[in-house]
């Protein structure tokens, strides 16, 4: 059996971010991402990032991955790709399918003093008639598609949910050279920042609020849409159809944290809907439950990549501490500093909820904890 | 604000939240528009004025604010705006012409002296316009700036330019 100091599970900017802040203190990590490279979904986005200017804001996500995969090897940061994590124990043993250099697979059992869970989150679907046709994909499928593959999923798009991420990709396929048709939401106000929706506005994009889709047509793919009003109870109005000409339909019907290793070593969970529903409960050291084993980025709660990389610092620098790399003090220090930073990137209108619900999630810790 | 509901500011609701400049000074000469009125964790734009015209502070959700006396109105911050929500206009440019730049991230990009078709914040064509510069240093980090003349009554609409097409 192998051992190693931390095994971080997946690759993205909260991960990368953990492994980083451990190993520049002299700890052996260990990343394992399923994926052909490591960098989440930054690759995929394309967009200057908002939050603070002293920390990455303004710079494109795919340039902060390619900063993180630098520091990572700067810093002697193991990463195993292409291999998928099978197993996880309470123990701290984790199970990985490995594919190694022949392509040929290998299955690696690591005994870990540390675990840091990365493991992301994955877009909800929305099901309606003739949502199977080929055509209909998740928005995150269609970033894939433009960004990092460059393929255009189709000329006419419908964007089904007006949250930061339908706003961002639909931006995002008007630059890929695609028309985006409308964007669909069938809440009364759009979801995302206004600055996202005033920039598809001005590139024509009409926004239909209390609004949602009642079918795809087509016989081979998607051919058309139906879209119809909503009342305030949610439901379809008739009467008020609209056919639109379209090849595509992109749905931004929000995240789902990826909780399952989480739940498969017993770390205790909250149904939080705020932050995509089921969250595995965590103290300020970003710990889970089960001491050692620790959670960062959108599996405890969908929120965006800076806090993401904040929240991986926080568990970076947390282990590096259990583990006798830098004194209390030292991490003190450092811990209350990137608190500051996290709770600035949670205030106003747009992340009070998540402030709350994030405050909730500490507070179901020292429950549990306490009974 | 309407902007919740239809997905762009109004000039009113710009003038009224005291984010428009003022009469004197639009007639001064180039001057930032800041289109941003939304609590958001965000600052790049107060470290990208070399003037200090840009006024954030702590906490990072405070909404910029312009002194519009400190604004020179060389648009460094137009690039560096992750939300792409600030707008130079000059009013002083020719008699009957004014001059709006914005950023613009689309290909292709505009010919300096070709003609295009004019947007207002809803994407509706109000007017044509002249490409009267292209600006795409390695500092704006792939945001071209485009700025165009238009007439001086449809500098407070303009915010754009028609996507243009690809020749194949």
């Amino acid at each position: 059996m192998i051992e190693k100091e931390v095994v971080v599970i997946g690759g993205g900017p909260s991960g990368l971010s953990a492994a980083i802040e451990a190993a520049k203190r002299g700890v052996e990590v260990l990343v394992v991402d399923e994926n052909l490279r490591a960098g989440g979904q930054l690759f995929k986005q394309i967009h200057k990032f908002f939050g603070s200017s002293a920390h990455r804001a303004g710079i494109r996500g795919i340039d902060i991955a390619i900063e993180l995969l630098k520091e990572a090897e700067k810093y002697g940061v193991e990463v195993w790709l292409n291999s998928v994590v099978v197993g996880l124990f309470k123990e701290k043993k984790v199970t990985i399918k490995k594919t190694l250099a022949d392509n040929s697979e290998k299955l690696e059992i690591i005994q870990a003093k540390k675990i840091v869970i990365a493991t992301g989150a994955s877009e909800n679907a929305v099901s309606f008639k003739g949502w199977t046709l080929p055509g209909v994909m998740g928005a995150g499928a269609a970033q894939t598609m433009i960004n990092i593959n460059r393929v255009l999923p189709g000329k006419r798009i419908l964007m089904i949910g007006s949250g930061n991420v339908g706003l961002i990709v639909s931006y995002q396929l008007l630059q890929a050279g695609a028309e985006v048709v409308a964007v669909v939401e069938a809440a009364p106000q759009i979801g995302g920042y206004g600055v996202h929706v005033a920039k598809i506005r001005r590139a024509g994009v009409p926004i239909y609020t209390s609004y949602t889709i009642l079918e795809a047509r087509g016989n081979k793919g998607v051919e058309g849409a139906v879209i119809c009003k909503v009342n305030d109870k949610w439901q379809p109005i008739r009467g008020t159809e609209k056919v639109l000409k379209v090849d595509t339909i992109t749905i931004a019907a929000g995240l789902k944290p990826l909780i399952e290793l989480a739940m498969i070593c017993d770390c205790k969970c909250s149904f939080i809907p705020q932050l995509g529903g089921w969250i595995p409960l965590h103290n300020e050291n970003m710990e889970s439950t089960n001491s050692g084993i620790y959670l960062v980025g959108d599996v405890t709660g969908v929120e965006e990549a800076n806090t993401a990389l904040e929240e991986g610092k926080l568990a970076g620098t947390a282990v590096a501490e259990a583990l006798k790399y830098i004194s209390l003090e030292d991490a003190r220090k450092t811990k209350n500093e990137i608190w500051q930073r996290v709770n600035e990137l949670r205030m106003g209108p747009f992340g009070e909820a998540r402030m709350l619900a994030k405050n909730n999630i500490l507070i179901g810790f020292k429950n549990i904890l306490d009974s | 604000m309407a902007l919740r509901k239809t997905g762009y500011l109004t000039k009113e609701e710009l003038i009224n939240s005291n984010r428009y400049p003022s009469k004197e000074r639009l007639n001064k000469g180039p001057v930032a528009i800041i289109e941003c009125t939304e609590e958001i964790p965000c600052n790049p734009c107060e470290v990208a004025c070399k003037f200090k015209a840009i006024k954030i502070g702590k906490p990072i959700t405070n909404t910029p604010i312009l002194d519009e006396n400190l604004c020179i109105g060389c648009g460094l911050c137009i690039a560096k705006c992750p939300g792409l929500a600030i707008f130079v206009i000059d009013k002083t440019y020719s008699n009957k012409e004014g001059l709006v730049s914005f950023p613009h991230e689309y290909l292709p990009l505009p010919i300096t002296g070709s003609t295009v078709e004019a947007v207002n914040r809803e994407g509706i064509v109000i007017c044509s316009g002249k490409v009267v510069k292209v600006l795409n240093k390695k500092s704006f980090d792939r945001t071209p700036v485009v700025t165009i003349a238009i007439p001086k009554d449809k500098l407070n609409e303009v915010r754009g330019i028609k996507r243009l097409k690809n020749k194949h």
